[in-house]
């Protein structure tokens, strides 16, 4: 352990400020990137999950008018 | 070896290939940088002539080594791509420049952090920090134009293109403190050859090395396959797939 005390090590001999705002920059960047990669991921998914679902539907739909239709002639 | 590799060409292999190994990028980065941070924090010793602000080192270097390294894999995509024709290498770009670009940025800002007390400015309009500036706006270009066309094909093609003609920048980016008098000083570390630190400051700084290449990995797998069911979401394994993972929320 190279500080004798928390304050010290907050202290960073001096340079508290620049070696912070490098730490805390870069992890909050990292984070950022992580956190984006895995909501645009569920987004990707949810977005085709959904297209599929509406295409189900229509299908399902020009299915029930086609078969009104032959019961309207009959 | 192209017999091995053939079948990677096939996004639903390739994306079945990258579910398979995140969860080990996903471990390794949590172990290799939780130890890694604490150990350049704590345990590190302190520089003797720039003491404590030397910890900036330890994410300074791995990431600027990085945010060249992710770009030459991205051109190595992009040539893929131009030349053969690989559909899965526009996918890699596209997944790549985006953490390339948080890398470089990462660089530069710890660089100026680390610049402020050494050299006494943020900022100097020297080699070395301004090729990496250019290698931002590179990344930055590729994102814009693989966003900018509505044809996935087009956008990959124009942004190959900015990306293997960005390559000519790397070679700048390396020699600069060699090749120009800059206040940036000359490398450390290298591949070749013993490191020119202290045993006690060189393993900190591999642990947070393999971490951020073990991020890189993690990331790199979660924006691929982002990018491929997207690129292929007609195909029914595809369909499949989305479906299968959105069942069990809805039935919470």
């Amino acid at each position: 352990m190279q500080f004798e005390s928390f304050s010290a090590f907050l202290d960073m001999g001096g340079y508290g400020f620049y070696v912070w705002l490098s730490y805390g920059v870069s992890l909050a960047l990292l984070i950022t990137l992580l956190v984006g990669s895995k909501i645009s991921n569920r987004n990707t998914r949810e977005q085709i999950a959904r297209q599929i679902k509406r295409e189900q539907k229509l299908k399902l739909a020009a299915k029930q008018q086609a078969q009104q239709e032959v019961t309207n002639e009959s | 070896m192209w017999k091995w590799l053939h079948p990677y060409a096939n996004p639903e292999v390739s994306y079945h290939f990258t579910d398979k190994i995140k969860p080990w990028f996903g471990w390794a980065t949590f172990l290799l940088l939780s130890i890694g941070f604490v150990w350049a924090l704590l345990f590190a010793p302190a520089d003797y002539q720039q003491g404590e602000s030397f910890r900036i080192f330890y994410i300074h270097v791995p990431s600027a080594i990085l945010s060249a390294g992710i770009y030459a894999g991205m051109a190595t995509a992009a040539l893929c791509s131009l030349v053969w024709q690989f559909k899965l290498a526009d996918a890699s770009v596209s997944a790549l420049a985006p953490i390339g670009a948080i890398f470089t940025a990462i660089a530069l800002v710890t660089g100026a952090a680390w610049g402020k007390p050494m050299w006494g400015t943020w900022w100097v309009w020297d080699a070395r920090l301004t090729s990496e500036l250019i290698l931002l706006f590179l990344y930055l270009g590729v994102i814009a134009l693989n966003n900018a066309f509505d044809d996935k094909q087009m956008a990959g093609k124009a942004a190959g293109i900015l990306a293997l003609v960005g390559v000519i920048n790397l070679p700048i980016i390396k020699y600069s403190v060699e090749w120009w008098n800059t206040l940036h000083q000359g490398a450390t570390v290298s591949k070749l050859g013993a490191p020119a630190m202290a045993a006690e400051m060189y393993w900190p700084f591999l642990f947070c090395f393999l971490g951020f290449i073990g991020l890189v990995g993690y990331v790199t797998c979660i924006r691929f396959q982002t990018e491929v069911i997207s690129r292929n979401k007609m195909r029914p394994w595809v369909r499949a797939l989305v479906c299968d993972n959105n069942q069990p929320e809805e039935a919470k």
